[in-house]
């Protein structure tokens, strides 16, 4: 490479990183800033902490109202089951033979059930619901499963507060847990 | 409609009465998909006149005519290769199909018959009007088109797709290599690395996890390790060469190699980076593994070293002793294949079957064994080795570890029974 062209590529390099402001720039320039308002209307992520659960709230008898027009078609009047999963039962049943996994016996966390219930339900028109009624149809659930008493009202803090019986039992992925130990011959 | 697409229906329409005229030759026949029996005894209810030495019928006539099928379809003769969807579940949109592996050759599933699984049915989405939301723990959050996605250096890989559940542990167990491990199918992929996209808007300090997020009416959410994205996930756009098909996530999804289907999150409209895992319904109460002493296994994203014999498999007829070949596909979460080991007498001796070129990691593998059937009863199954050196076990050994509660990253060998009549079913059945 003639020395000319060499020195103009170290320049151009020393422009570029001499450009390059304090924060890495983005190296190909695709896309464009999301806007807080373009991020907090998608970001419906509530984590198991409570993080980033809406304002409002919502009582357990509330929630009777919601759950009986709004979910009992497919969950069953008493959260029993149906077309859709049974809701209610189940503690004590998860090291039988027949375990019944439900929020009650099975959810670790209060806050995904928020999380849940607003994105993806009622199946035929997901996010309808006010965040009023998410309160208050997982306060209904919650007290249907014996975890929350029927005067009781949820909101942010009073559902990240609540701690579920399954939430101890959960545990990281040991595998590979099973050993074929590859007979050839006279196996 | 424009009159391109008038033509093709009509010349469609025309094909099709000349076939169901046609096809009134074969009543009483059996189409028999495989090819693996029946071939004299079909032939011998068709008409022979299209049989040596006569000349058959379709040399006579000119053909459809070009421009008959836009998009080509298969011959109205494989009519029956089609997915395998379960009769009789209570609801349909959060619900899966399976892939005819019985039915298939090579390693590569056609885009027609890759498997699906949904949780709230199959969104139709304008390419136009989607986009890509990047933010949490990142230096400048981005919004990105189809356009935008598009711009970036692209890549192609070969990679298999399984369901978490493919099958369960309980019984009853399925009929058809379908039935059984049909959740699963394999395609060149051709997208951005993950990497790149997430290097566009700047990791921070404390990433440890990037939280996906479809734009189905489930939203569906799953979290994966920052690791897993930083190497081999990729955001795709196409899929055998052909943009996704709306099942398969069109216009974006993920893909995740060799991890559980589920977390390869189509339509994908969101990624959040976080410190945390989100512990969404699908990563808690969903998709993890109920041991016996009702503790569960969370976060159990690979899919372990698996094969099946493909032909003969369940459904199937041998038609007569003598040479078989027996083929099938293995593959692995963890990597490539190393070896598969063919069993035709009941897991008492094994022998290494021939491995089809390309052997790639995480993507599935054709196996063969020439076999000659002595026209006796026989019980045949494969097991597949992984690069880590992981051996497929049986149902019996996961049984014994995992109980049957534990539902899904069920890789057990699955033993085909052939009948001395040639008939194959599920020897575990």
């Amino acid at each position: 490479m003639p020395m000319r062209e060499l020195y103009i590529g170290a320049f151009t390099a020393f422009a570029l990183a001499c450009a390059a402001p304090a924060q890495a720039q983005s190296p190909y320039g695709i896309g464009r800033a999301a806007t807080p308002a373009e991020i907090a209307g998608w970001n419906i992520d509530i984590d198991r902490d409570g993080n980033n659960l809406p304002p409002g709230s919502g009582s357990v008898s509330h929630g009777h109202e919601v759950f009986d027009q709004q979910c009992a078609v497919c969950h069953g009047a008493k959260g029993e089951g149906g077309l859709g999963d049974q809701l209610v039962g189940g503690q004590g049943t998860l090291a039988t033979p027949k375990p019944v996994r439900t929020v009650g016996s099975y959810w670790p966390y209060a806050p995904t059930l928020f999380d849940y219930i607003r994105r993806a339900m009622p199946q035929n028109a997901p996010e309808s619901l006010s965040n009023d009624d998410v309160y208050a149809v997982s306060a209904y659930i919650l007290n249907l499963n014996g975890l929350l008493p029927g005067d009781a009202t949820l909101d942010a803090m009073t559902l990240a507060a609540i701690k579920m019986p399954n939430r101890g039992m959960f545990v990281s992925d040991p595998r590979p847990d099973v050993k074929n130990p590859a007979c050839m011959t006279g196996c | 409609m424009t009159e391109p697409t008038d033509i093709g229906n009509s010349l469609a329409v025309t094909s099709r009465r000349r076939f169901l005229r046609e096809g009134g030759v074969l009543v009483g026949g059996v189409v028999v998909a495989g090819g693996l029996s029946g071939s004299a005894a079909s032939a011998a209810t068709k008409d022979a006149g299209n049989l040596p030495p006569n000349v058959p019928e379709w040399m006579k006539t000119p053909g459809d005519p070009m421009g008959s099928q836009l998009y080509g379809t298969p011959s109205p003769f494989e009519k029956d290769v089609v997915k395998n969807i379960p009769k009789n579940l209570p609801q349909y949109l959060s619900a899966s199909g399976r892939t005819p592996l019985q039915d298939l050759d090579g390693i590569i599933t056609p885009n027609g018959l890759f498997y699906e699984r949904h949780h709230g049915g199959v969104p139709t989405i304008d390419p136009a009007q989607h986009r890509l939301i990047l933010h949490g723990l990142v230096d400048k959050p981005l919004i990105f088109t189809m356009e935008d996605i598009r711009r970036f250096p692209s890549e192609s890989h070969i990679y298999f797709l399984e369901c978490s559940g493919n099958p369960s542990y309980k019984r009853p167990y399925g009929k058809t290599a379908s039935d059984l491990v049909g959740l699963l199918s394999c395609a060149e992929w051709t997208g951005v690395s993950l990497k790149l996209v997430l290097q566009e808007a700047g990791l921070q300090p404390g990433a440890k996890w990037v939280v996906a997020e479809g734009a189905d009416a489930a939203a569906l959410t799953r979290s994966i390790p920052i690791d897993k994205c930083l190497d081999d996930a990729m955001l795709v756009y196409s899929q055998n060469g052909e943009r996704l098909r709306p099942q398969q996530g069109y216009p974006l999804r993920l893909l995740l190699p060799g991890f559980e289907g589920n977390m390869s999150i189509k339509w994908l409209r969101r990624l959040r980076v976080a410190a945390e895992p989100t512990y969404s319904r699908e990563e808690t109460s969903k998709y993890t593994d109920l041991m016996p002493d009702g503790s569960a296994r969370e976060f159990t994203f690979y899919m372990e070293a698996k094969s099946i014999i493909t032909r003969p498999s369940g459904g199937q007829r041998l038609s007569a002793p003598g040479f078989q070949e027996i083929s099938g596909i293995a593959w692995s979460g963890r990597g490539k294949i190393r070896r598969v080991d063919v069993s035709v007498d009941n897991g008492n001796s094994w022998q290494e079957a021939q491995l089809q070129e390309p052997v790639l990691p995480r993507a599935l593998t054709r196996f063969r064994l020439p076999w000659q059937w002595n026209g006796q009863a026989a019980v045949i199954q494969s097991r597949a080795t992984d690069e880590t050196g992981y051996v497929q076990p049986t149902l019996s050994e996961l049984l014994a570890v995992r109980g049957d509660n534990y539902f899904y990253h069920n890789n057990a060998i699955w033993p085909w029974r052939i009948a001395a009549g040639g008939e194959v079913s599920n020897a575990n059945a």
